[in-house]
């Protein structure tokens, strides 16, 4: 009982050793090889500091054009999304535009604001931080730096209390996507390829944000096919919901098992289960991806997949400040500004119909020129 | 007695240094291996973390999470626990000071609100870092385990509890800022300040390096605890109830990661936004290591990975972030290895015949 | 590996003939090691032959430990030479010393208990087939060695199940297994039990016989005379005296190693003589018989008369304890002892067991219904081979291990359902069997250990107050001579002896009732032995009630009142100290008589 319990607690503790004292008898006679390893140690640091690497890479994408920071958020680069996305627009301005870019990559919370000091107080000409995340650290720099330039992909504008939005100040540009007018295509597409009068929607995590996609999606399969059902299920509650490509794989069979022939996530990793079902249900099943041309995942079984341009977005808006045509407040990008859309290329070409991509150009027309509206919330 | 001194500086101090140094060098390897000179790095480090105002100021509000997490893990090793759970202990603490202070009315002087939520902060984590306490004292499952595991379901709930019941501001991951009691930064009363987030947390986390000192080494209860973790089976023959002393450093610990919360809730961001924790909890395990376990030694260690986090950022232009994070494992390393292992490799120096051999017959 | 083993014995054994007298097997001169400002060893000497069965004694402290300790590898001396076979060796590792047949035997074990028998004598050594670990062949490989070396052991089991005797004597395997031909044990048979003991002498002839040369450090004299060839004796770091053991005496030898009789004739007989009287008095016979109750009766002239017999005798003062409790007693058993004080039996009994039944690790009742009482002013012996519930019916006293049925009572007062804090503050006071678990906190001070367990008593509103802790350490440190005589001193630096003279001086304040004293002179020098002996007798002159378990006849026989014998969880016997010898208990204790 409490003794075995005991030993094994000793044990454990004493195999850390973490908290065991050194024997007051060994003491002096480690004095003299510890400190020949720290005056080493020492001798070899200061060589070393001295060491003046002949090709050192450059710091930035250099260039004559403006002085641009980029703050990512805390998944980083690679993330083949958003931030991916970002790193890509500010790469071709360096290119084309000859701005100069540096990235910060935060560490934790408050790495962000300090990210973004760090950049504005080198006075640089845009500061742009990528994520909702950074929406009142941006607000607050602003007003602290109001010559230097912000913006915030994806930036939440927040709504006074009779639900007006409240504008950003005036040097922030708020970058913000009309998804669902993304979503609205594919939906469409869906239901004209699908063809069982049954399309299906898998979400990540059961929020707002992902909402919006279902709303689109819903909107754009019933302007096409009004006696269509959707099937909309969610993988979770939580973030883990966005990872989860077994309980993808689960629903997206279930759905594809009920007669659903075109599935759209919008679910992160949890997607690529959605893929491997409809390779493993074969010919006549396919998916659509998000964000990212997901064509890879799975060929022949991808229809095509929303994409959000915010490379596109994070180019345009450098180049804005190139012109000195930047200003504050908030931008709405939709099909009509080519910040939403959906892959048609090469490879997804033979997939749909000419008959079908004709009537999306259409679509596609009227909801550029406001004769469709797509809502943004359900119901 | 100027025996015990050399041997207190030999056995606390050279074995960090050298340790340290190791890291030292091994940065400039790391560096040298991406194309820079390691004195320009470094130069930029210092001059980015303590070479003004702002950097000095970032640098202690990231040690002053570190401090607390630091303790928080140091506490339970004295008692002998390996506390994992400092993370979900430091995020339940920032949540219960932010949900307490949504509560109260915005009116409220901030004499009593502050309090108030501390004590929150406190209750919070305490609570996490009971369940692990209350297991394994009366059911003797391993702490390591129950916390670890604990930290998924605290940081899930949280997670849960920001964004699918509402209380998130929209489009956010973070509740609405709490109004009455906010802790106020350092920059309001020093402007040099301006801009970085230090704040008056510092102050608590000084507190509790002194409370914890005094707790550990000269209050009975500390003699109790340290007394368990060494030798429980002596503890519990001299009628110390090792299994409360367990559930004690575990729920004291809990308390003091849980306080660390404020350090963000109240005294930066004002609002609980989901993850902002960012590893500083496990960070804090690193912490008490390299801080021996003492509160004072947790304090420098904090200051020294504080300056760390805070340094890479400055010199992001020329080396990737994650320089600076392998350079906390290497002192991670070098710090476990040297003490007191390295002092046993030392020890064991070859004897002069020792290679040649053959047992003569 | 075995064959290694034998080629390492009748290698040595052909150095042994051949060149032993070129080179001995150790010889190390003026060998210095400092710990810190603690010098523990200055200008040692050791000189071993081949062949022979060599014993270090010397008082706890002496530096016995770290000059074989110098000797095996495990430190490198500040100063002097080692010589291992004609080959300078100094400050040669572990490893080399294994590499050249030179294996130790420690005090501590160091098994892993998780492990079997055989795999902990295998270890780093494993036979493999293909790349898995070939326990058949490892433990056919240690029969055979158990067999040839006639040492028993069971290579199935694990080690965590074994007793301390059978450990030990696996870490001997180990080291027979490692090849060794020199063997060098620290106190080996401080932790056995009589029978174990005579084994292990045994069986160290028998490698000795092998070939194989081996030294060792021991506390017991009467036995050392039967087994060693030669003998070293250190005091105070330094060696003294190299002998021939066929050419001299166990007081001989306990005179320069204590360098008591000296000190002895410097100073008279002032307050320290006291007790040693009165330990002379209780056991070794009649006529100084009434000390037992009347200590302060006994007149400084009859004393020193008893003294001065022994010395004339050319006995060391201390010989009742040193050398062989064992002759005298067994001399003077029949009618003597006799006479000796009957303690009185009061109205109520200080502690009282009542059909008392405990479960332990490996039996659901490892005391069972066992019913025993200890009157004011007795010490009741609890003799029997280790293993037989005598560690977890004191553990159940103290509180530390939960019992199924039955009561224990201490002076009336029902405390079978107490906390371990309220027995003790009842003043039921625990020697423990494993000072350095159980019984200290290694890593404290000697001050810090010296109140363990009365802690409250030494804070003031939560906090521990330093000043008093101090004062109180320095006033018991020299009260019980605990060497070094500073209280911020860890206690993991003190020896043996002086560890347990901290746990003894804390389980026996001035207000205790009941002590359950588990083995109080295990692995103890003779000095402290004789200290702590005197403590128990002076506790008993008290009122107070001691219940003492050890693992030594002699040490029981010696002190107790009566003699209690445990066999598999029961007391088969009970008898007064007159009626009790080695003789009489042996049958008991091995379940043969009962």
């Amino acid at each position: 009982m409490v003794t075995a319990d005991l030993s094994a607690a000793r044990r454990i503790h004493s195999s850390l050793s973490l908290a065991a004292p050194i024997r007051a008898g060994d003491l002096s006679r480690f004095m003299r090889p510890l400190i020949t390893a720290l005056i080493v140690l020492a001798l070899v640091h200061g060589g070393l500091l001295f060491v003046q690497p002949t090709n050192a890479p450059a710091a930035e994408l250099a260039g004559d054009g403006p002085q641009v920071g980029v703050v990512f958020d805390l998944g980083g680069r690679g993330d083949k999304s958003f931030n991916d996305g970002a790193y890509l627009g500010a790469e071709s301005a360096a290119k084309k535009l000859q701005a100069r870019v540096q990235f910060i990559e935060p560490g934790d919370g408050s790495d962000r604001g300090a990210g973004l000091r760090l950049l504005a107080a080198e006075r640089r000409a845009l500061v742009v931080g990528v994520g909702f995340i950074f929406t009142d650290d941006l607000i607050e720099l602003a007003k602290e730096y109001p010559d230097v330039n912000f913006a915030g992909v994806d930036f939440a504008v927040g709504t006074d209390k009779f639900g007006d939005p409240i504008p950003p100040p005036p040097n922030v540009a708020a970058l913000k996507f009309r998804e669902e007018e993304g979503s609205f295509l594919v939906g469409a597409l869906a239901a004209l390829v699908g063809g069982s009068k049954k399309v299906g929607f898998l979400g990540g995590m059961d929020m707002p944000l992902i909402h919006k996609d279902e709303a689109g999606y819903r909107a754009g399969v019933m302007h096409v096919c009004k006696d269509c059902t959707v099937i909309a299920q969610y993988a979770g509650v939580t973030p883990e919901a966005f990872r989860n490509p077994s309980k993808g794989k689960e629903l997206a069979l279930s759905q594809y098992q009920q007669g659903v022939n075109v599935i759209f996530h919008a679910s992160g990793s949890t997607g690529l289960g959605m893929f491997e079902a409809a390779r493993a249900m074969g010919r006549g099943h396919y998916g659509i991806g998000v964000d990212a041309d997901q064509y890879g995942e799975a060929p022949g079984y991808v229809l095509t997949s929303m994409v959000k341009g915010v490379d596109n977005v994070v180019y345009d808006t450098i180049r804005r400040v190139k012109d000195g045509t930047f200003q504050g407040g908030i931008f709405s990008y939709g099909l009509k500004e080519k910040g939403v859309g959906y892959v048609y290329d090469a490879r997804n070409r033979a997939l749909i119909p000419d008959s079908v991509r004709a009537r999306l150009l259409d679509i596609e027309r009227d909801i550029v020129a406001g004769r469709i509206r797509v809502p943004s919330t359900r119901s | 007695m100027r025996a015990a001194t050399s041997a207190a500086i030999e056995d606390g101090v050279l074995p960090t240094l050298t340790a340290l140094l190791v890291a030292l060098v091994a940065g400039d390897l790391l560096i040298l291996s991406y194309g820079q000179a390691p004195g320009e790095v470094w130069r930029l480090m210092m001059s980015g973390t303590w070479g003004n105002a702002y950097g000095i100021g970032q640098v202690l509000y990231k040690a002053t999470t570190l401090v607390f997490t630091g303790l928080s893990v140091a506490i339970g090793l004295r008692a002998g626990l390996f506390n994992i759970g400092a993370e979900s202990q430091l995020a339940a603490g920032g949540f219960c000071a932010a949900a307490l202070g949504l509560l109260l009315p915005t009116g409220m002087t901030p004499w009593l609100a502050i309090p108030m939520c501390l004590l929150a902060a406190m209750l919070g984590g305490a609570l996490v870092g009971f369940i692990p306490g209350v297991l394994r004292a009366r059911f003797g499952a391993h702490e390591v385990i129950a916390t670890i595991m604990l930290n998924f379901v605290v940081l899930a709930l949280l997670n849960w509890a920001i964004s699918a019941t509402g209380l998130a501001v929209p489009e956010t991951l973070h509740t609405p800022p709490v109004a009455s009691s906010s802790i106020p930064r350092l920059a309001a009363f020093f402007p040099v300040f301006h801009g970085s987030a230090a704040n008056g947390t510092i102050l608590l986390a000084l507190m509790a390096v002194t409370v914890s000192a005094w707790l550990l080494f000269r209050s009975r209860f500390g003699y109790e605890l340290r007394a368990t973790g060494l030798q429980p089976l002596a503890a519990e023959s001299a009628g110390i109830r090792v299994p409360r002393i367990w559930m004690m450093a575990m729920v004291l610990g809990g308390a003091v990661a849980g306080l660390g919360g404020s350090n963000f809730v109240l005294g930066y961001k004002n609002y609980f936004e989901d993850g902002f924790n960012g590893g500083a909890g496990f960070l804090g395990i690193a912490v008490a290591l390299v801080g021996r376990n003492n509160p004072f030694g947790v304090l420098l260690a904090a200051l020294f990975f504080a300056t760390l986090s805070q340094g890479g950022l400055a010199i992001h232009a020329l080396v990737p972030k994650q320089m600076v994070e392998v350079l906390e494992g290497i002192v991670i390393l070098a710090v476990a290895v040297s003490v007191p292992e390295v002092r046993r490799l030392l020890r064991a120096r070859p004897a002069p015949s020792a290679t040649t051999l053959p047992v003569t017959v | 590996m075995r064959e290694r083993a034998d080629q390492g014995v009748s290698r040595a054994a052909g150095r042994g003939a051949g060149s032993a007298a070129v080179a001995p097997a150790v010889r190390m001169s003026g060998v210095c090691k400092f710990f810190g400002p603690v010098q523990a060893n200055s200008e040692a000497s050791l000189e071993v032959q081949a062949g022979e069965i060599h014993a270090v004694v010397g008082e706890n402290g002496a530096g016995k430990s770290t000059l074989l300790r110098v000797l095996a590898g495990l430190y490198a001396p500040d100063g002097g030479t080692v010589e291992v076979f004609g080959r300078d060796v100094t400050g040669w590792s572990t490893s080399d010393a294994i590499a050249a047949g030179v294996g130790m035997v420690h005090q501590h074990f160091m098994l892993v208990p998780t492990l079997t028998v055989a795999e902990n004598v295998v270890l780093g050594r494993e036979p493999m087939s293909g790349l898995t670990y070939d326990r058949a062949t490892a433990e056919s490989r240690l029969e055979t060695l158990s067999r040839e070396s006639g040492l028993a052991c069971v290579p199935s089991r694990l080690v965590s199940e074994l007793s301390v005797g059978e450990a030990q004597r696996v870490e001997i395997l180990k080291t027979l297994y490692r090849g060794a031909t020199l063997l060098i044990l620290d106190e080996p048979a401080a932790v056995l039990s009589p029978p174990e003991v005579d084994e292990l002498w045994r069986v160290l002839r028998t490698v000795r016989d092998a070939g194989a040369t081996i030294v060792l450090v021991t506390h017991k004299l009467d036995e050392l005379m039967e087994v060693t060839d030669r003998i070293t004796v250190m005091r105070h770091g330094k060696t003294v005296m190299r002998l021939r053991t066929s050419e001299t005496t166990p007081a001989a030898i306990a005179t320069a190693m204590v360098g008591r009789a000296v000190r002895l004739d410097a100073n008279g007989m002032p307050v320290g003589a006291d007790a040693a009287a009165l330990g002379l008095a209780a056991s070794t016979d009649e006529d100084a018989g009434a000390a037992d109750d009347h200590g302060a009766e006994l007149d400084g002239a009859s004393v020193s008369e008893a003294w001065t017999a022994i010395l004339d005798a050319g006995a060391p003062p201390d010989e009742m304890i040193v050398s062989s409790a064992r002759n005298r007693i067994t001399r003077s058993a029949p009618a003597a002892i006799i006479s000796a004080p009957t303690p009185t039996y009061a109205d109520v009994p200080r502690l009282r067991i009542t059909a008392l039944t405990v479960p332990g690790p490996r039996s659901p009742r490892a005391v069972g219904a066992l019913s025993l009482s200890i009157a004011p002013g007795e010490i009741l012996g609890l003799a029997g081979v280790e293993g037989n519930g005598q560690t977890e019916l004191i553990e159940a006293i103290a509180g530390l291990r939960a019992t199924t049925s039955g009561t224990i009572t201490v002076d009336g007062t029902d405390v079978t359902r107490y906390s371990i804090g309220k027995r003790l503050a009842l003043g039921i006071t625990h020697i423990p069997e494993d000072r350095q678990t159980r019984g200290l906190v290694l890593d404290y001070s000697i001050a810090d250990n010296l109140i363990l367990g009365r802690q409250t008593h030494f804070s003031r509103s939560g906090r521990i107050d330093r000043a008093r802790t101090l004062a109180f350490a320095e006033d018991r440190i020299k009260a019980f001579d605990i060497r070094p005589a500073d209280p911020n001193a860890l206690a993991r630096s003190l020896s043996g002896g002086n560890q347990q003279k901290i746990v003894v001086a804390r389980e026996m304040p001035a207000d205790f009732r009941v002590l359950l004293a588990a083995q109080p002179t295990r692995g103890v020098d003779v000095g402290a032995i004789e200290f702590i002996h005197d403590q128990l007798r002076a506790a008993r002159c008290a009122g107070k009630a001691i219940l003492l378990v050890s693992a030594e006849l002699h040490e029981i026989l010696a002190l107790s009142d009566r003699v209690a014998v445990m066999y598999r969880g029961r007391i088969v016997t009970i008898l007064p100290r007159a009626a009790a010898s080695e003789d009489v208990l042996g049958p008991f204790m091995t379940g043969a008589a009962s």
